[in-house]
Order: C-alpha cells, then sequence, then structure tokens
C-alpha cells in the first residue's frame, strides 16, 4: 500500500487534481482510499457525485464523540469502489481544524480503514502545512510521498517552497520523500519552464504538466471527474499520464527549499517580474 | 423545603440524571496520570510529559498523596510559545537535562492536551532530539500520545505500554521462537500488592513471568535512609523480550486493550483477558486459564490458599449476605467487585464509572443478570459522584466501595464507605494489601464484613451491644 499526500496552495486544484488521478488509477483496476483532510469536506465530492458527504467530525458533533461512530457511517464507497472519507472540522473562525485531521486519522487507523488489499491511500490536505494537525498524513507510518500541486503563479511556489520546508522537518524522522510537482496550468507565461526550474531547485522534478482545459470545469459541475465525464477528452489523457507516472514514480526526494531571494530570482529568469518591477519593488 | 432536603429527593435526582453540560466528580482522571503509573513500573525510568508543567505537578501529586512516597517525574515546560511555535524546542532541550540531571535507562514519554491540540510529533522531536545531540542514541525513549481529551488514566496506562514494548522490543522478535515465560499485565491497578501476590502464585505454579507494568518496588520500597530516585520494576530487557512470551494475561482488559491485541496479532501469542478478577471464582479461573496456555498444574499450596479463603468467606457469610452495595471507578474494577460482591450473596445496587462505556455497559447488565444477586443492580457508565449521590439518598444501600473521593456522598447518605480504587488519600498503607488471588479475597471479606460490624456496634442501642456477633 502506498499512502500518498497532496498538498498545495488554496484554491490551486489539489482536491479536482486528487480526484481525476484517483479516477486514472482507478480506471487502470488500483484500489484507493481517498481521506480528504479539509473541514471544507470537498475532497471526494467528485467521486462520490454528491455534495460533501457526513465527515468524520460532523458525526463526531452530532454524536458527542469520535467513540460513538463506525467505520461504515463515514467510509463510503464512489467511482469504481473508490473509498472515500472525509476528516470534516469546525465552522471557519472556531475550534481546532487541525486536530479535526488528528481525530479523523486516528479514527481511520484504529478503526481498520487501511485495509491491505488497497494499493494507494490518497490525502487530500488543505492548503498550507499550517499547523502540526495539517502535517498529519506525514506523520510516522502515513504518507511516504508528497505531491505538491502548483501553478506558474508566485504565491502558489511560494506555498509550494514552503511546504517543502515542512517536508524536510519530517523528512528527516519519518522517512517522508517529495514525489515531484505537479503543475496545474493557470496560464502564466513561461509556466512550464518555470515550475520545471523550481523543481529542479528544490532537488525534485515536475512529474506532469496538466494543461488548462474547461472539461474539468463542464465535469466538476456534473460533479464528476474527466475521465468519467468524458472519457475520450484530450484532458482525461491528461489525467491518466498523471496516474501512470505517479504509479512508476521512483523518483522520491528530501526537498532543498529556496530562500525568497533565491524564489525571487527565479521568477526573474523566466521573465514573470521584470526587472524593473523589481527595482521599484526593492524601492 | 430547603435545599439540604431538596437535594435529597426524588425529583431532585431526576434533575440531576437529565444534566448534560456539566461533570461533578468524575469517577476517572486524565491519560497522562496513567501512562506515569505505567512507567514507574520499569527499571531506571523517567516519567518524562512533553506539555506544561502543573499537569505534571498534578500527577505527581496524586501519585504522592495516594502512596505517600515520593515520585519523580518530569515536564518539558510547555508555554505560550510552545503552543505557537510547537514544542520542539522544549523537548530537545528537556531531554538534555533530564537525562544529564537524572540518568535515566529509558525515558516514557507521553503528552499533555497543549501538546496534542497543536499536533505535535513525538517521534520526529525525539529523532530531532538525538540529532542535536540531546541524548545519546542508545537511550530509549518511548513516545505514548495521551490526549486527556480521549478516554482517561486507563487509555493512558494502555498508550504508553505498548509503547514502551514497541520501543524496546525493536528488533527483538524471533517470529516464534518463544521464551517460555508468561506476560501478566496488571493494569491501572492502585493496590500494587497484587503484583506481588500474582508473582507469589506464578512461583508457586512454576511459572515464569514478565509483569507489564511492576511498579510495585516503585510506590512500596523500603525506608533505608537512602533515597533512590530509580527502584526496582521489570529490566528494559525482560521488557524488550516480552514480545517473545508464550502469552499474555491482562488483569484489566479495558485498561490493556491496544497492548493485548498487539501481544496476539503482531507476535502471534495467546492472550486472555480479565475484568480484575477478585473473589474465588474469578481468581480460579485466572489461574486455571495460566494452567491451561503454560501446561502447568495448580499445586496443592495453592489450593490449601483456597480452602482457606472459602472458611473466611463462610465464616462472614452471614454479615454480608442480602447486603445492599453501590460502588464506583475503573470499568475492569467495577466488573470483578460486582461478581466478587455477588460471589458473597451480597447484592450489587448501584454501580457507576465515569469511564464506563456503552460496551461495559452491557457487560456489567449481562454480569448483573447472571446471578439472582444482581436482580436490583444497574450499571452507570458515563455518570459522575453528584448522580451516585441521589442514587445513594433516593434508592438507599448498606456500603459505598469506592476510593476516597465517595466519603462526601457515603456520609451523606450515612452509610461506610470501604477504600478500593485510586486514589486514597484518607486512609494508611491499604497498598500494601492484596485484593486479587485468595489472600485478596480475605482481605476483602475482612475489610467489608467488618465494616458493617463497627457500623452496628458503634449505632447499635446498649440492650444489642454484644460481645459476640
Amino acid at each position: 500500500m502506498r499512502q500518498v499526500a497532496i498538498y498545495g496552495k488554496g484554491g490551486i486544484g489539489k482536491s479536482t487534481t486528487t480526484q481525476n488521478l484517483v479516477a486514472g488509477l482507478a480506471e487502470a483496476g488500483k484500489k484507493i482510499l481517498i481521506v480528504g483532510c479539509d473541514p471544507k469536506a470537498d475532497s471526494t465530492r467528485l467521486m462520490l457525485h454528491a455534495k460533501a458527504q457526513t465527515t468524520v467530525m460532523d458525526l463526531a458533533r452530532e454524536r458527542g464523540g469520535v467513540e460513538e461512530l463506525e467505520l461504515s457511517d463515514v467510509l463510503l464507497t464512489g467511482y469504481r469502489g473508490v473509498k472515500c472519507t472525509e476528516s470534516g472540522g469546525p465552522e471557519p473562525g472556531v475550534g481546532c481544524a487541525g486536530r479535526g485531521v488528528i481525530t479523523a486519522i486516528n479514527f481511520l487507523e484504529e478503526n481498520g480503514a487501511y485495509t491491505p488489499d488497497l494499493d494507494f491511500v490518497f490525502y487530500d490536505v488543505l492548503g498550507d502545512v499550517v499547523c502540526g494537525g495539517f502535517a498529519m498524513p506525514m506523520r510516522e507510518k502515513k504518507a511516504q510521498e508528497i505531491y505538491i500541486v502548483t501553478s506558474g503563479e508566485m504565491m502558489a511556489m511560494y506555498a509550494a517552497n514552503n511546504i517543502c520546508k515542512g517536508i524536510v522537518k519530517y523528512a528527516v524522522s519519518g522517512g517522508i520523500r517529495l514525489g515531484g510537482l505537479i503543475c496545474n496550468s493557470r496560464k502564466v507565461d513561461k509556466e512550464f519552464e518555470l515550475i520545471q526550474a523550481l523543481a529542479d531547485k528544490l532537488g525534485t522534478k515536475m512529474i506532469h504538466f496538466v494543461p488548462r482545459d474547461n472539461v474539468v470545469q463542464r465535469a466538476e459541475l456534473k460533479r464528476m471527474t474527466v475521465i468519467e465525464y468524458e472519457p475520450e477528452a484530450n484532458q482525461a489523457d491528461e489525467y491518466r499520464t498523471l496516474a501512470r507516472k505517479i504509479s512508476e514514480n521512483k523518483n522520491m526526494v528530501i526537498p532543498t527549499p529556496l530562500t525568497m531571494e533565491e524564489l525571487e530570482e527565479l521568477l526573474i529568469t523566466y521573465g514573470f517580474m521584470d526587472a524593473e518591477e523589481e527595482a521599484a519593488a526593492r524601492a | 423545603m430547603n435545599t439540604a432536603e431538596w437535594i435529597n429527593t426524588v425529583e431532585y435526582k431526576e434533575l440531576n440524571f437529565a444534566r448534560k453540560a456539566l461533570v461533578v466528580n468524575p469517577t476517572k482522571a486524565c491519560q497522562p496520570l496513567g501512562a506515569f503509573f505505567c512507567a514507574s513500573g520499569f527499571e531506571g525510568t523517567l516519567p518524562y510529559e512533553h506539555g506544561s508543567q502543573g499537569c505534571t505537578a498534578y500527577f505527581r501529586n496524586n501519585l504522592a498523596r495516594h502512596y505517600r512516597e515520593p515520585f519523580p517525574a518530569v515536564s518539558d515546560s510547555m508555554t505560550e510559545d510552545a503552543a505557537v511555535f510547537g514544542g520542539r524546542a522544549n523537548m530537545i532541550e528537556g531531554l538534555k537535562n533530564a537525562n544529564d540531571l537524572y540518568k535515566p535507562k529509558m525515558i516514557a514519554m507521553c503528552t499533555s492536551c497543549m501538546a496534542e491540540v497543536i499536533g505535535d510529533d513525538l517521534k520526529a522531536f525525539i529523532s530531532n532530539a538525538r540529532d542535536a545531540g540531546s541524548i545519546p542514541a542508545s537511550l530509549p525513549v518511548a513516545p505514548a500520545h495521551t490526549p486527556s481529551f480521549i478516554g482517561s488514566h486507563i487509555t493512558g496506562y494502555d498508550n504508553m505500554l505498548l509503547a514502551i514494548v514497541k520501543t524496546l522490543s525493536e528488533g527483538k522478535y524471533k517470529d516464534g521462537d518463544r521464551n517460555g515465560k508468561l506476560n501478566v499485565i496488571p493494569g491501572f491497578d492502585a493496590h500494587i500488592e497484587n503484583i506481588r501476590e500474582v508473582k507469589r502464585y506464578m512461583s508457586m505454579m512454576g511459572v515464569p513471568v514478565t509483569v507489564l507494568a511492576d511498579n510495585t518496588e516503585t510506590f512500596d520500597s523500603p525506608l533505608s535512609g537512602h533515597y533512590e530516585m530509580y527502584h526496582g520494576g521489570t529490566t528494559l530487557a525482560e521488557a524488550g523480550d516480552s514480545v517473545n512470551a508464550i502469552g499474555t494475561i491482562s488483569m484489566q482488559a479495558y485498561a490493556s486493550a491496544k497492548t493485548v491485541k498487539e501481544f496476539g496479532a503482531e507476535y502471534g501469542q495467546k492472550t486472555a483477558e480479565f475484568n480484575y478478577p477478585m473473589g474465588i471464582a474469578a481468581f480460579d479461573s485466572f489461574l486455571m486459564k495460566v494452567s491451561e496456555m503454560t501446561g502447568m498444574p495448580i499445586p496443592a499450596s495453592i489450593t490449601d490458599e483456597r480452602g482457606r479463603a472459602l472458611d473466611a468467606a463462610t465464616d462472614a457469610h452471614q454479615y454480608f449476605h442480602g447486603k445492599r452495595f453501590s460502588m464506583f471507578g475503573d470499568p475492569d474494577v467495577m466488573l470483578g467487585l460486582a461478581r466478587f460482591i455477588m460471589e458473597m450473596g451480597g447484592e450489587p445496587v448501584h454501580i457507576v464509572s465515569t469511564n464506563g462505556t456503552k460496551k461495559w455497559e452491557r457487560e456489567m447488565q449481562a454480569l448483573l443478570a447472571s446471578s439472582p444477586y444482581g436482580s436490583s443492580g444497574t450499571a452507570y457508565p458515563g455518570k459522575d459522584l453528584w448522580h451516585l449521590r441521589s442514587l445513594l439518598v433516593t434508592e438507599p444501600v448498606d456500603m459505598l466501595i469506592g476510593d476516597s473521593h465517595g466519603k462526601y456522598a457515603a456520609k451523606d447518605a450515612g452509610i461506610p464507605l470501604v477504600r478500593i480504587g485510586f486514589p486514597i488519600t484518607d486512609r494508611v498503607n491499604l497498598h500494601r494489601y492484596a485484593t486479587l488471588g485468595y489472600k485478596g479475597t480475605m482481605n476483602l471479606i475482612t475489610w467489608i464484613t467488618n465494616a458493617f460490624l463497627d457500623e452496628l456496634d458503634r449505632t447499635c442501642d446498649d440492650a444489642h451491644f454484644e460481645l459476640l456477633r
């Protein structure tokens, strides 16, 4: 069983990318569990064809404690037998979402959600690694490989770099590794080269460049992955390729995060931020 | 009606039982207390809490008050900055100080709520501390996550025990090449003399045992004039070899569920779980299980002891039979106690366990249903001592059994309290007496029966103040 965590800046398309690539793996006959680690609970929508499923924490809140739950209450089966669960968490502005992730993952472990027949477990994790709770999937005996979804936009790259700092911390003790960057294209200038270069600096690979295609949005509206909605589409093949590359990936590294200056330099090199803008920014 | 009278009414009891948002005197403590208790049962082991100082002070205090012995334990003093930045720096410095100052053979690490809420990763931090040179590579550090907002002290005991076994046994499993020994897990048993008793029975049967965890010497060390920070405990080598035992028996199923499961599932051992086997019949089944697992017969010397316990039970029976009892405490202890009371012809009536689960309730109700003496009994999982007080004043019983916290309710109800459990802070030396085994059974019979007789002498009129009872 390979345990894989997908990180990346909020809104970059982690959940969409994860579910589409999982659909690709499922199509190839793999057995998969998706663990959504986001209070918004939107990591399994395209698999289940339904709005956010009942989450572990929702049900715990309703029943007065996680010990009142059964695994079958929160583990649903979606597209091609993919098992889906969502940690859930508090309402925005209250409580501790990070602890929600810890509680949910502990619950899943203790109640045997990780069955030996699984080929993959995917953790779809909220935004940056902002606290210990969101690092839970990286901890002992959980995800061994991390993929970071990014684009050529500066803040997405900045977030990717930050996530790498988190990985370094856990790589030393826990043995987790970075499997690569997934570029979810925003059609930024020289995006391919830029992410390639970032991957290079981080000591990893851009495992795949996923082009932008409106079919993704159309499929999402129908609560489906592209592979299910329009299996013949080019974009479906892109996700299949991503799935295959991840499945075959052997290139696992401890990343070498950049300093802010190095990151800015990279952007200058690729013309994303030209010299005048840079001078203005420094003035 | 004034308030003091009103709180004794059925009307108040109903309001009390409808209470949802408030707990008054729960019959449980938090996870690290159990973790500390467990840690103290291993040779040269320093209990270490990754968290704030106050928690550690509270656990030390609790244990010291019960045993009237000093209890050394440390914390890495997480404060507000640690809550923001994580406790990594505290652990790197804390482990160094702990090792430099107290020279332990092992550090048993648990966590306070604060470290758990912010999600500190113990294993990662410990390896960071090793890399930073805080502690030598050879010093074992067993990490247990013990958030107090989950479970109770018995959960903490289990988590710590599992962590210690896993840490010490790393690379030592011989894949079915058994060492001929039997593991015995006492559980969170405040009556530590029980451990000595179990060891005595095992040696009478010729069964070599590893006790996980053996804290008799820690809490009952001889007064020699010299302070020893570490005294006794199961050796680390033995604990590490426990994965190669022929089997594991737990005296407290609820306090060791995860650990027992690990011994069975990961190390292919025969396992058996008991619910604090108090009384003659329950201890019989314990010994017979040991005999079955090891192939060793029960010797005549034990049969003789059993016969003496039976004699003690018969002598006391007329004072015991038909008496009504209330009791509170840990789930295993309640099951053991209720079984023993019914064996003596007493009637368990109210059985309160704040850390009792629905499963425990079903188990307790099934036990009560197995005997005519259980017909007026009810199990109350999740209820507290204020609920118990309402029960005592509206449906009276003859005696309350539990720890020292029960003395207020017992006083209000005008009944004696016999002290079993943790903590006992208002009587001396009770931890030096067994409650398990045939001698333990004799102790229980003696304490309970004599408490009734003392009560009779204290309250009867002169005409009935008899020499013979």
